[in-house]
């Protein structure tokens, strides 16, 4: 490579390594308003601002779905895998919205334990399966489970 | 140096407008070929999603034009590096050609990701940052578009267009990175992740993703005759070429 190239080069490559280093310092400065939501674990640790529009996101808690007999209102838990917090919504959920799927919930804390819902999206994650293949996963899991309380119980 | 002539080949409007034309056929059978076997299985003869159903079927345009949207811009980029720094004139040529179908790429990719989000969401836009990112993405590109076209002088168009052709290649990881980095609606990845997506579904996904990259390389080199063309008018050789295929038309 002649000289006056390889100057041109490595100061095109120098000029797009320390702006790369400006924006990702940047992009590191605001990590916390890039998320497009908070957990569950940083809303009950009071990270998340009160009585102000924010997005929380979860999975839906196995068995907390209560729904009201003679409306659309519906309480159920969302969880991190670290805090629980309850999610209170009237309006329709989406079709994807089930135990154990992850959600995205917009809305109002009332308290750092409960988020009053405008919106509810639901999550979806990166598996993708034919519904036998699901079932059968499933059932292989629940057959798991139960031989190893089986063996739990022998013990 | 040997193994440097395929690059001053391509560097060469002639070389490569007269070999483009004899590609063009062969890769417009393959793109044909790829394009009705992966419509077949993704459309018709591929499963359903055990939780999304039939709207799973919106990933196998999504996911190619989605991808092609990325690496068109880092060509991009790269060809103006090459351009800047050998001052090649096909390479400023090539990143014209690109900027178009990068940009029908990418809206295509938030067009057809706002109609899966629809149906799994419930919701067509959300400011995370996957989203907010490949949307800048398009500005980018459109933005390379009208930066090159304001200017009269041609050689500075092209250099005042590859800077911003370059600088903009750093949105491309972040892109990348975003569902990563940061919790988004968008989820994680997963044509990258080992047994993310079942055999069945991810068959049909590969041979679409082909299909669409021989359909981005058609329409690049297409644009790139036509970008030869405006730019070696007055050149002999280009003019003995038309000269040549207009006296083939007449006698047939």
């Amino acid at each position: 490579m002649k000289a006056h190239r390889k100057k041109k080069l490595l100061t095109i490559l120098t000029a797009l390594a320390l702006l790369s280093t400006a924006i990702g310092l940047l992009l590191y400065a605001i990590r916390d308003y890039a998320d497009a939501f908070y957990e569950p674990s940083r809303v009950v640790n009071g990270d998340a601002p009160l009585n102000k529009t924010i997005r929380v996101g979860g999975l839906v808690t196995a068995g907390s779905v209560k729904r009201s007999s003679d409306s659309l209102y519906v309480e159920f838990d969302i969880t991190d895998n670290e805090e629980t917090i309850t999610i209170t919504f009237d309006k329709s959920l989406p079709d994807l919205f089930r135990e154990g799927q992850g959600i995205m919930a917009e809305g109002k804390l009332i308290d750092h334990k409960t988020l009053k819902a405008s919106k509810v999206l639901a999550k979806h994650d990166e598996q993708y399966m034919p519904p036998e293949i699901a079932a059968t996963l499933k059932k292989s899991h629940q057959e798991g489970v139960k031989k190893m309380t089986n063996q739990g119980d022998k013990q | 140096m040997a193994s440097w002539r395929w690059f001053h080949q391509l560097g060469s409007p002639k070389w490569f407008y007269q070999k483009s034309a004899s590609w063009l056929p062969w890769l417009w059978v393959a793109t044909a070929i790829l394009f009705a076997f992966g419509l077949y299985y993704s459309l018709w003869n591929s499963p359903v999603d055990y939780q999304q159903g039939n709207s799973v079927r919106i990933m196998y345009i999504h996911v190619p034009v989605a991808a092609l949207s990325m690496i068109g811009y880092l060509a991009m980029a790269i060809c103006a590096i090459i351009g800047l720094v050998w001052k090649m004139k096909m390479a400023f040529m090539v990143t014209r050609a690109i900027a178009p179908v990068g940009a029908a790429m990418t809206f295509l990719a938030l067009f057809t990701g706002s109609m899966w989000g629809i149906p799994t969401w419930g919701t067509w836009w959300e400011w995370d940052a996957r989203l907010t990112s490949e949307l800048l993405l398009l500005f980018l590109y459109l933005g390379f578009i009208a930066l090159h076209s304001s200017f009269a002088d041609r050689s500075k168009a092209d250099r005042s267009a590859a800077v911003l052709a370059i600088v903009g290649a750093i949105n491309v990881p972040i892109i990348y990175g975003s569902v990563k980095w940061w919790n988004t609606l968008h989820q994680a990845y997963s044509v990258t992740k080992r047994g993310a997506i079942d055999p069945q579904m991810q068959t049909p996904l590969f041979i679409m993703i082909g299909a669409f990259y021989l359909l981005f390389a058609i329409l690049v080199i297409v644009r790139l005759r036509l970008e030869i063309m405006s730019r070696e008018g007055k050149s002999q050789w280009l003019q003995a070429e038309v000269l040549a295929n207009r006296s083939v038309g007449v006698k047939s």
